[in-house]
């Protein structure tokens, strides 16, 4: 179908990690029992009034400033008005016309290729509770303890060409987001929502297409696959020369399909208007500048920094710089231990390895930087082999001891005494008469069964590269 | 004299010498809202054990040697739209019929705090919307000077009761002039403070961006006494100033001497009465002779800020109302097959007529394609009556005007005609849609009905207001004036 052009636009909610509630004292904690977290301003009884956490709005403004957004000087709440239970004052307070940020960008990678897709706004709000239908569905209980939790709402352009470019977006939004801190971006918790805006035009056409709006898309495989499915069902209307009718459409995942919520004029008038209870906010250059500082080197820098100051492949960098605590672990390494490339190939490899088998990440694993250090200076000594490094690493990791300990405990340390080594490698020469013979009756191949012999007469603990060389010797 | 006649001031050195104690004098007061409150119907809930309870708190409290506060032991009333913890809190409102807060106002909590002690809630119009009282969804209230008269509104309860002598002092709230209005009908003396002067956290709100909490007192001096202990920050409330409070009690008693009282053409001619505006001439005179002098001036957009304020205040009570739907709190319309309907018949049968009607005005106003029209509109309105005032008070001190164009009307007069109702806040209105500081004080009587004077001042400077009220009051006392019930006899109707 190369004669259309896919137009997407995502709009992604993102739970703020404040620890406090915006407008209200209540902790932001996730998965209490339900309505533990409440208090008569976020239940929206008669008479509260809204009173700014500052954090989130500083965390509002970090976000802005890491998608490259300008910071509105002059910003405001307003509110936006409907009906549904879980939303006990029947408005939502929101930002329409001033958000605190706007016109923005976010680069990414996909096939080889850098794209820039414009960030329109960056806007902060309230989220609401939570419906919990009952199974006869007789009646549903409401949940308010997320009621109140800061939400920035991050709206793109409509810049985004593919279903697949949709996902890619949100793995470079939701890696700049983790950079900053400012939310967990867990989907599956809720603390990322993403709505996609689409629609369908033929090439070279300026106009955009009536859109759809889709929902209810759970993880980003569901948002391409939904967008993927949206794609083709809006191609195919065009091709039958049918009308796309714009609507709000909800992606089933059991079924596969996107299915129809509401229509256009069913569409809600949320009759917006500022919000009398909160003073405007003036966002002066002091506290950009303040946030600014908080706002840590952002991936993509990073990535071109580690391949200029450590001499790393592309791919490493980009490996190493996914989270940026990854990126910490490296460069903490790097510090005590400046082999870069080393270093590269166990955080990528090794630790990586036994991070993803045990579900574990940089923040909660046992091994820390100073501890891989160590190993891997014992190692470049020649004090263990790279195979028992491999073993006294698994050690490590399952743990938490360092490789001192692991290698006294285990009585792994390796011979490299030149010494020691004769001795054996003699014995073993004294032993294994064919072999020698063999070798010298230039059947190179014996070799290996002599330094073989030597290991196994030290339990593997032989500095392998240390026998070879005096076997060579001795036999010449 | 009876205790229960006592201004705040006079009960305060009697309790502060050990003459009376706070016990006493609410056994009086509640003696004396057992007797007329038959008449008046001023309050939605007495609160007398509550009331018996913390007045003898208060007496130990003396008895162990604790400052004898200005309000100490004072009994007071709160309009019904004023949270109060485990008292309820109904905003005469069906919808809130049921309504037990689990916190207080800011207002309650300081008042507490200095010993007050509460007597009970006051009727009002149902959230505060209407001029009579008789949009009240349980009862009306009566006029004390004449009870076949309405009170005015919205805190026409607090108004009656502080006039009927059931109280010292109450609070009421005022939007569009719902303390000043009620405070001329009765007789007494009632502020609307500057927008931001006073706390609004437990205030049930009818509209967010003109709602302010006042005094209705006795006197002027007993209204300075109550506004020191309201006003000031609160960091509950984000609309609340960071404004410094005067003793506002040094203002009483000052010459008013060289203060410049601006005249505005504009308040003299809009439907007022021609009796009302005599009296309030004879009152300017009055100040005028005591050295005040006298600037003409005009405030041009003033006829354009009722239709205004009846697009901005309807527009953010709709959505300060919707909250009322019947799922977590308050009256629920049971017998619903649906979300939708349970929505929809708990809010027909919970709201009363006025109040669905400016809901419904509201809501049009800021609906998408009218939103600029009317609310945007009515919003740059707002703008010009401000600087109306901005540029008046270059000239002038305080503006002085009737605070109604007529005296208090019959009940029921009214009811059916909501643009004559609306009506009697034209001159109460520019001075909310402004956000600036007012007081009506009585200053003359119109066949046994009082005339009220309204004197407008610049923000935060409602210490000039008083000084002038009082030096007005001091030179045309009212004292042996006493609403006599009309021929209602003693003990009920
Ligand atoms: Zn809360």
């Amino acid at each position: 179908m190369d004669k259309y052009e896919v137009v997407i636009g995502l709009e992604v909610h993102l739970e703020l990690r404040t620890e406090t509630k915006i407008f209200c004292p209540c902790p932001t904690t996730f998965g209490d029992e339900p309505n533990t977290h409440v208090c008569p301003v976020c239940l929206g009884l008669p008479g509260v009034l809204p009173v700014l956490n500052k954090r989130a709005l500083e965390f509002a403004v970090l976000t802005g400033l890491a998608l490259n957004c300008d910071i509105n000087s002059h910003s405001k709440f307003d509110r936006k008005n409907y009906f549904y239970p879980d939303l006990p004052k029947a408005y939502q307070i929101s930002q329409y016309d001033f958000p605190v940020a706007k016109q923005g960008h976010l680069s990414m990678q996909t096939n080889g290729e850098t794209r820039v897709i414009g960030i329109n706004r960056v806007h902060l709000e309230e989220d609401a509770g939570k419906l919990i239908h009952s199974e006869d569905g007789l009646y549903s209980l409401v949940d308010y303890n997320r009621t109140g939790v800061p939400l920035v709402e991050i709206v793109s352009e409509p810049d985004i060409r593919s279903a697949e470019e949709a996902r890619v977006f949100l793995e470079a939004l939701k890696r700049i987001l983790l950079y900053t801190r400012v939310s967990d971006c867990k989907m599956e918790e809720g603390s990322l929502r993403c709505d996609a805006n689409i629609s369908i035009r033929l090439k070279g056409e300026t106009e955009l297409g009536t859109k759809t709006e889709l929902k209810n898309m759970n993880s980003f495989k569901a948002v391409q696959k939904g967008l993927e499915f949206e794609v083709e069902r809006q191609i195919e209307r065009l091709e039958r020369g049918e009308r796309i009718i714009q609507e709000t459409l909800r992606w089933d995942e059991g079924s596969a399909e996107t299915i129809s919520m509401r229509s256009k004029e069913e569409a809600h008038d949320y009759r917006y208007f500022p919000e009398p209870d909160l003073v405007p906010m003036e966002i002066g250059t002091q506290i950009v500048e303040e946030v600014k500082k908080r706002l840590p080197e952002l991936p993509q820098e990073k990535k071109e920094r580690f391949v200029i100051q450590y001499g790393l492949p592309e791919y490493d960098a980009e490996v190493l710089t996914s989270t940026r605590e990854m990126a910490d672990f490296f460069e903490d390494c790097v510090k005590g231990f400046p082999e870069p490339k080393i270093v590269s190939n166990w955080v990528m490899g090794e630790m990586s390895r036994h991070m993803n088998a045990a579900g574990l990440d940089f923040c909660n694993n046992k091994v820390l930087p100073e501890h891989l250090v160590e190993m891997l200076e014992m190692l470049q000594q020649g004090r263990i082999s790279g195979k028992m490094a491999k073993d006294i690493f698994a050690e490590m990791f399952s743990s938490g001891k360092k490789a001192e300990q692991v290698v006294a405990e285990k009585g792994l340390e390796q011979i490299s005494d030149q010494g020691v080594l004769e001795g054996i490698v003699e014995e073993v020469i004294k032993n294994n008469p064919g072999p020698v013979a063999d070798y010298r009756a230039k059947k190179k191949k014996a070799l290996g069964y002599l330094v073989g012999q030597a290991m196994k007469a030290t339990r593997g603990s032989a500095n392998p590269q240390m026998v070879n060389a005096i076997l060579r010797d001795k036999l010449k | 004299m009876n205790l229960y006649q006592l201004k705040i001031h006079e009960a305060h050195e009697l309790i502060r010498d050990r003459k009376v104690s706070s016990e006493e004098l609410l056994l009086s007061v509640l003696a004396r809202v057992e007797d007329v409150e038959g008449i008046v119907q001023g309050f939605v809930t007495v609160t007398g054990d509550y009331a018996l309870k913390k007045a003898r708190e208060t007496d130990q409290k003396i008895d162990r040697g604790q400052k004898v506060g200005p309000l100490t032991g004072i009994p007071f009333a709160l309009k019904d739209n004023m949270c109060s913890k485990d008292i309820l809190t109904t905003c005469s409102s069906k919808i809130l019929k049921n309504f037990v807060p689990p916190y207080n106002a800011e207002v309650f909590d300081r008042l507490e705090e200095q010993g007050a002690v509460l007597v009970g809630k006051t009727n009002m119009d149902e959230f505060a919307m209407g001029s009579s009282t008789e949009n009240s969804g349980y009862f009306s209230t009566r006029n004390p000077w004449d009870p076949a008269r309405v009170p005015g509104g919205s805190s026409g309860g607090s108004a009656a009761v502080v006039a009927a002598d059931e109280v010292p002092f109450a609070l009421g709230s005022d939007t569009g002039g719902s303390i000043r209005q009620p405070a001329s009908y009765c007789g007494v003396v009632g502020m609307k403070p500057t927008y931001g002067r006073v706390s609004r956290y437990g205030l049930i709100a009818f509209a967010s961006s003109l709602d302010q909490i006042g005094p209705l007192t006795r006197d002027v001096r007993d209204c300075a006494l109550v506004m020191n202990a309201i006003c000031g920050q609160d960091p509950k409330d984000s609309t609340s100033a960071p404004v410094e409070v005067p003793d506002y009690s040094s203002f009483i008693g000052k010459p008013v001497k060289g203060i410049r009282m601006g005249i505005a053409e504009e308040y003299f001619s809009l439907g007022i009465n021609d009796e009302v505006r005599k009296i309030v001439e004879k009152a300017i005179a009055r100040l005028d002779s005591l050295g005040m002098g006298k600037v003409e001036l005009s405030l041009p957009h003033t006829s354009y800020a009722l239709p205004a304020y009846y697009l901005v205040s309807p527009a953010e009570a709709s959505s300060n109302l919707a909250r009322y739907d019947g799922i977590r709190y308050g009256f629920r319309y049971e017998d619903s097959e649906s979300l939708l309907e349970t929505y929809k018949k708990t809010r027909s049968v919970g709201f009363g007529t006025e109040v669905k009607r400016r809901i419904m005005l509201g809501t049009y106003a800021l609906s998408s394609g009218y939103y600029d029209a009317y609310y945007l509109k009515a919003q740059k309105v707002r703008t010009l009556i401000k600087s109306d005032f901005d540029q008046a008070f270059e000239k002038c001190d305080v503006i002085v005007t009737p605070t109604a164009p007529t005296v208090s009307f019959r009940t029921g007069e009214k009811v059916r005609d909501p643009l004559q109702m609306y009506l009697n806040d034209v001159f109460t209105i520019p001075v909310s849609m402004s956000g600036l500081p007012a007081i009506s004080i009585p200053c003359g009587f119109i066949k046994g009905l009082p005339v009220g004077l309204q004197i407008i001042g610049k923000p935060f400077d409602e210490g000039t207001i008083l000084q002038v009220a009082a030096a007005f009051e001091e030179s045309m006392p009212f004292e042996d004036m006493k609403p006599g019930f009309g021929s209602y006899a003693k003990g009920g109707a």
